[in-house]
């Protein structure tokens, strides 16, 4: 890049706006040629990346319609024919299906009572005045930079104890627990941008606070909530961490958990084109609805981080 | 507004408080406590021991190695990371041809594509990218070897995840490869916010694009990116460098530890050896290394904020 910096007149002091005038003519090929050695170099770029995040993931959908002994003779190559038994192999005997309903139940039940719990604590926090209200926001919000792993250990005992290991209800109130921070965080802001005007209105009218929160505040909060429910369900579909630790009842599994048992134990099966259709079944619902939501993921996903 | 009001926020908070005190900061603060005592993790009975657990720590040199993959992973892959998603989103939001009659700055053709190609890795969960990498590194019938192969590289084949001073860096690889595309989208955000203003300035005065991005674009993005630098490394100090280590690499952290990192040796330690104690402990220490972390970039990184 350093080359193609030269021929752009440096801003030196003095002769710089005689040079302007003086050259006008023949600058705007000089920022042509610029421009055009750039360009092709930082086509190139994007380009290349762009390939380079594709063809990793064509290659697995190619994979997992071929047969054993092309996967491993020759991993590049076309399929010979599309081997659809792979994928429904996958599906029965390799359990992707329970793990799929697993996953679907677990990620149902914690992506609504985190949304529940959360806009509640928010909402709490972002509107009333009471001793205390800081240091609970401030214990919310701390959660976020902690790391988990930390916490594993004597969590694994907890969730022992009160008899939720390897239950689904128990990883949902895990989850959410562990969702909660960046919720709270993420709607305590949001709540603090809507009008107080409505709410009061509502309250003045006779309703009770419960009831102006649920009537008028939530469905306010729509936006808000569409946000950190897609935030929330991308980090809890692809969790991998907590089922591991949690969760080691086989029927139990979920999607990424079971996945990455069934790599483990193909070293005695062997089947690995059904564990690339596992791989692909697993990735395309959320690719697919990455594509069609792909607004509202990317706005989900970024408000966090940049506030 | 008095009438009822603390009912309704003891009513409101006590069930989100009371889960997240017990699932997340009842067992923190356990944590810290068990780490002073000899706790196996397999029998309730244990007994304080002080600070026993912190000078084994001290003398365990796979702690250290540990903790030498974990600052490279906190070091190198925000900086990779965030230097190819700063380049890539100048490219698409202002490094575009200038066309007569357009708008000042522009992004490239394709802009928005690039966009949302570049994101498709942060969607998938990082477990099924660690294995489908896992499949594409392997030596024999591996997707990278095969290509070097078919580009006549034949002498070219790595043992990638198998050789103990490539491992580190082919798992660094796939969390670049799976997080750049979030930063791009991050950063495009940021740019779009810039004025053109400030960019037509600048090229009246004769800067060429590498200038405009150095003086314009980098010191307008700098919050960004410094917060984007603290987000990556905790996360590569913590969740997402235990999914790649644990499910990438062979055996106890790869060929001769030469992967192994903070979490997953915590990992190892409470849920395979039964040193519950132990591996709070470096808990502890890994809690301290990312305080720190956050701590030092937060410092480092402080400049007088512009408004514009």
């Amino acid at each position: 890049m350093k080359t193609t910096e030269t021929p752009a007149p440096l801003p030196a002091e003095s002769g710089a706006t005689v040079s302007k005038i003086d050259v006008a003519p023949p600058k705007p090929p000089a920022r042509k040629k610029e421009g055009g050695v750039l360009n092709v170099f930082s086509h190139g770029m994007l380009i290349l990346w762009a390939i380079m995040v594709v063809m990793p993931l064509l290659w697995a959908v190619m994979t997992s319609f071929k047969d054993d002994s092309s996967i491993f003779g020759s991993p590049w190559s076309l399929p010979d024919k599309l081997h659809f038994d792979n994928w429904s192999r996958a599906w029965t005997q390799a359990n992707m299906g329970d793990y799929f309903l697993n996953t679907i139940l677990v990620v149902g039940g914690s992506l609504i009572g985190t949304l529940v719990l959360g806009s509640m604590a928010a909402y709490v926090l972002a509107r009333f005045d009471f001793p205390g209200n800081r240091f609970i926001y401030y214990l919310f919000v701390g959660g976020m930079s902690f790391p988990i792993m930390l916490a594993l250990v004597p969590l694994f005992y907890v969730v022992n104890n009160m008899g939720l290991l390897n239950t689904i209800h128990g990883l949902i109130l895990v989850y959410i627990a562990y969702s909660l921070p960046f919720t709270v965080f993420f709607l305590t802001a949001f709540f603090r941008t809507l009008p107080t005007s409505v709410a009061e209105a509502a309250f003045v009218d006779g309703a009770s606070h419960t009831r102006t929160f649920f009537q008028i505040m939530l469905p306010m909060a729509k936006p808000g909530l569409i946000s950190v429910g897609i935030f929330n369900f991308l980090g809890q579909w692809n969790q991998y961490m907590l089922p591991t630790v949690l969760n080691t009842d086989p029927d139990k599994r979920v999607l990424t958990q079971g996945l990455v048992q069934l790599a483990v134990s193909q070293g005695y099966k062997g089947d690995w084109s059904g564990l690339f259709a596992g791989l692909v079944m697993a990735m395309l619902p959320v690719l697919a609805a990455y594509i069609v939501f792909q607004r509202q993921v990317v706005a989900g996903l970024t408000a966090g981080a940049l506030k | 507004m008095q009438h009822g009001k603390y009912r309704f926020i003891v009513g409101f908070l006590a069930a989100p408080l009371g889960l997240y005190a017990l699932f997340v900061v009842w067992p923190f603060i356990q944590s810290i406590y068990y780490s002073f005592t000899d706790w196996t993790g397999l029998s309730p009975e244990f007994k304080m021991v002080g600070f026993d657990n912190y000078k084994r720590m001290f003398h365990d040199d796979i702690f250290w190695k540990s903790l030498q993959h974990s600052l490279l992973f906190a070091l190198v892959l925000p900086l990779v990371t965030l230097s190819l998603a700063l380049f890539f989103a100048f490219m698409i939001n202002v490094g575009g041809r200038r066309r007569r009659g357009g708008p000042v700055v522009s992004g490239v053709r394709g802009s928005s594509f690039y966009k949302i190609v570049y994101f498709f890795p942060q969607v998938l969960s990082i477990a099924i990218v660690s294995l489908l990498f896992a499949f594409a590194y392997n030596p024999d019938s591996g997707a990278i070897n095969s290509l070097l192969r078919g580009i006549g590289l034949d002498n070219v084949q790595p043992l990638w995840l198998g050789d103990p001073s490539l491992a580190l860096w082919c798992v660094m690889a796939v969390l670049v490869w799976s997080t750049v595309g979030f930063f791009v989208v991050l950063f495009s955000a940021g740019m779009a916010s810039i004025p053109a203003e400030l960019y037509e300035a600048a090229l009246l005065d004769g800067a060429s694009r590498s200038t405009t991005f150095f003086r314009i674009t980098l010191p307008l993005l700098w919050d960004t990116v410094q917060s984007g630098w603290v987000y990556m490394g905790i996360l590569a100090l913590g969740a997402e460098s235990f999914a790649v280590v644990q499910i990438m690499t062979t055996g106890p952290g790869g060929p001769d530890y030469s992967t192994t990192v903070m979490v997953l040796y915590v990992y190892q330690k409470a849920f395979r050896d039964g040193q519950a104690a132990y591996a709070t402990t470096i808990g502890v220490a890994l809690l301290v290394v990312t305080l720190a972390f956050a701590a030092i970039v937060m410092r480092l990184g402080r400049r007088e904020r512009l408004e514009y």
